[in-house]
């Protein structure tokens, strides 16, 4: 049973990756967004361009997550093959996470690139252990998330503009472009329930910046928020097929 | 588990809303058996279909597949049967080949399997050409025969057609019923859904009519046209016309009436009461009779009979026996 489940994870995944990964939506969203985002912001201020960085990927996991998601979920929802997976020997939970798993590899690719790159032309103190134990959970986090909104609605198009919403709550609120602590008390509050401000603060531990939380927090709540998403998730997409 | 229905239904009901999608309905699938669910738009079938196979609950009831319950077993059902869409769904951008292999890695077919017996589907399919093609580019009909070619890729028990044939000209129609003929020969149970009553007919062991949720008969298509035959028709054209078919309802031996073109079709039990009816009725009023012919039903005729439904107009009810 778990057995099937997996192998239903992995083949929805890889099969996922091949099919959408280079879907206009994906790419706009997902690739050319955030990396435009971030010449942006290098070229206003190149001299503290470090301390923005780990904004800067906690906003790239956030947009290539969710962007994916998008195309994975929606164009099969539009198409009706969504409905091939739910008639596979496997659970619908399992279905969901194949789905988030295309979005998490899809994230790694694109946060890979960029924090490699970042790191090679800045040469920041870079903690492998931390970053790692922050992306992972990140982009399972912010992949549930998109897959949370995605089966909401049945278009792309209605997706991408449905993620529009907390994505770009949570740069203005999270960190990445202004710091929480500079924040007006209600706001901070706000913030404090946002997956991406762990996600910036643990991004800061570990590119030797200090963060204002403390990295194991970080992690822990970065790790409770999966299963948050990710079964209201599959109860909606259950109801969509009721 | 019982090993002689390959389904069983029980009291199965849905609801959309307010809207009663099925209604009660009650029925066994022998293993073994090709059945049909014959209905027209809106009857269910495809309801009862995603009921049955798993993908939507039903508001009421019990369903067996394969012997197991679907409520609780649905994954290990699942394992033993294969499902056709009414919409050929697979994905355009994989090819044809890599449709069947993925449709394999999901339902669990060993590595070293899935390729060849994605080319042994691809051929009984006549798709090997095509195996390269994008799902995107093939043909209506290709995408049908694909799509029924990847739920077979496990070898299941039992299958599930929603409408095989429809979007299918003649001459694919007409191969897909003789594959399905075969694969049912090889020990595959069929269940289907059509509204063609011919399809049903030819290839049915024994069919289900749907109307509106409720299964109005359950019958081999022989005794189906048998109940037909019990009822005789006879066209005729009056001159003057008579403008009220209430009169023509009201004669003893006829028990419906229908208005045909630009006379009368009237039916009853034995046609030369009928025929003498109508003549006593014409010289009475002081009609002409300008043309008769008695009429054997068609199997649409049968389905009429039976389900009741044309429109309104055309269609006198007169408490069929
Ligand atoms: N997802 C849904 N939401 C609401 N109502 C639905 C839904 N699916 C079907 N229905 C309703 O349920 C009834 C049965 O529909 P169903 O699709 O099962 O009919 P069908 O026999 O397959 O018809 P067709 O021959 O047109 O395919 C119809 O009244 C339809 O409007
Ligand atoms: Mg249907």
């Amino acid at each position: 049973m778990w057995k099937d489940n997996l192998r239903g994870i992995y083949y929805i995944a890889l099969k996922d990756m091949k099919t959408y990964y280079l879907k206009p939506p994906a790419v706009s969203w997902g690739i050319v967004f955030p990396v435009a985002w971030i010449l942006a912001f290098y070229l206003r201020s190149p001299q503290d361009f470090e301390k923005l960085l780990p904004g800067l990927i906690a906003m790239t996991v956030l947009f290539s997550t969710t962007a994916a998601e998008a195309v994975v979920i929606n164009l099969e929802l539009r198409l009706g093959s969504l409905e091939r997976l739910l008639l596979a020997p496997i659970s619908l939970p399992a279905v969901l996470l194949g789905k988030a798993l295309g979005g998490v590899i899809f994230g790694l690719i694109m946060t890979g690139l960029v924090t490699s790159s970042s790191i090679l032309l800045f040469r920041p103190q870079v903690n492998m252990l931390y970053l790692a134990l922050i992306l992972l959970p990140s982009l399972l986090v912010f992949s549930s998330l998109g897959a949370l909104l995605c089966v909401m609605v049945k278009e792309v198009f209605e997706a991408q503009t449905l993620l529009n919403f907390p994505r770009f709550l949570m740069i203005f609120l999270c960190g990445v472009v202004y710091p929480i602590s500079a924040m007006p008390v209600g706001l901070m509050h706000l913030a404090y329930l946002l997956p991406l401000t762990y996600t910036v603060d643990g991004l800061n531990y570990a590119l030797g910046i200090n963060g204002n939380i403390n990295i194991v927090v970080d992690i822990i709540l970065l790790t409770a928020f999966i299963p948050i998403f990710i079964f209201p998730a599959a109860k909606l997409l259950a109801k969509r097929f009721a | 588990m019982d090993k002689t229905f390959a389904i069983e239904a029980l009291n199965l009901t849905k609801y959309y809303g307010e809207t009663l999608a099925v209604d009660q309905v009650n029925f066994e699938v022998r293993r073994g058996e090709i059945f049909g669910f014959l209905g027209p738009n809106g009857a269910g079938k495809t309801t009862t279909i995603r009921m049955l196979s798993g993908l939507s609950q039903p508001s009421a009831g019990a369903i067996r597949v394969l012997g197991y319950d679907i409520g609780s077993e649905i994954v290990e059902a699942k394992k033993g049967f294969g499902v056709v869409p009414e919409y050929s769904n697979l994905y355009g951008e994989l090819t044809a080949q890599d449709n069947l292999i993925f449709a394999a890695q999901l339902y669990g077919v060993p590595r070293q399997q899935r390729k060849r017996r994605a080319e042994e589907l691809l051929e009984t399919f006549g798709l090997l050409e095509k195996k390269d093609a994008h799902f995107a580019t093939l043909s209506k009909g290709m995408k049908r025969s694909l799509t029924i070619a990847a739920a077979l890729i496990h070898n299941p028990q039992l299958i599930f057609l929603d409408e095989p044939t429809v979007a299918l000209d003649v001459v694919n129609a007409r191969s897909l019923r003789s594959l399905v003929r075969e694969l049912n020969r090889r020990g595959v149970t069929v269940f289907l859904t059509t509204h063609y009553l011919e399809e049903a007919a030819m290839l049915c062991d024994r069919i289900a009519i749907l109307l509106q949720g409720r299964i109005i008969v359950i019958d081999t298509p022989d005794n189906l046209k048998q109940r037909v035959k019990a009822e005789h028709a006879c066209e005729v054209r009056f001159a003057p016309m008579p403008t009220e078919v209430m009169e023509l309802e009201g004669l003893e031996s006829v028990y419906r009436v229908e208005r045909s073109g630009a006379g009368f079709r009237l039916y009853g039990e034995s046609m030369p009461d009928i025929v003498q009816a109508v003549f006593t009725y014409a010289s009475q009023k002081g009609l002409e009779i300008v043309f008769i012919s008695t009429t054997s039903p068609t199997l649409e005729d049968a389905f009429v009979q039976l389900t009741g439904i044309a429109p309104e107009v055309m269609l006198v009810e007169k408490g069929v026996k």
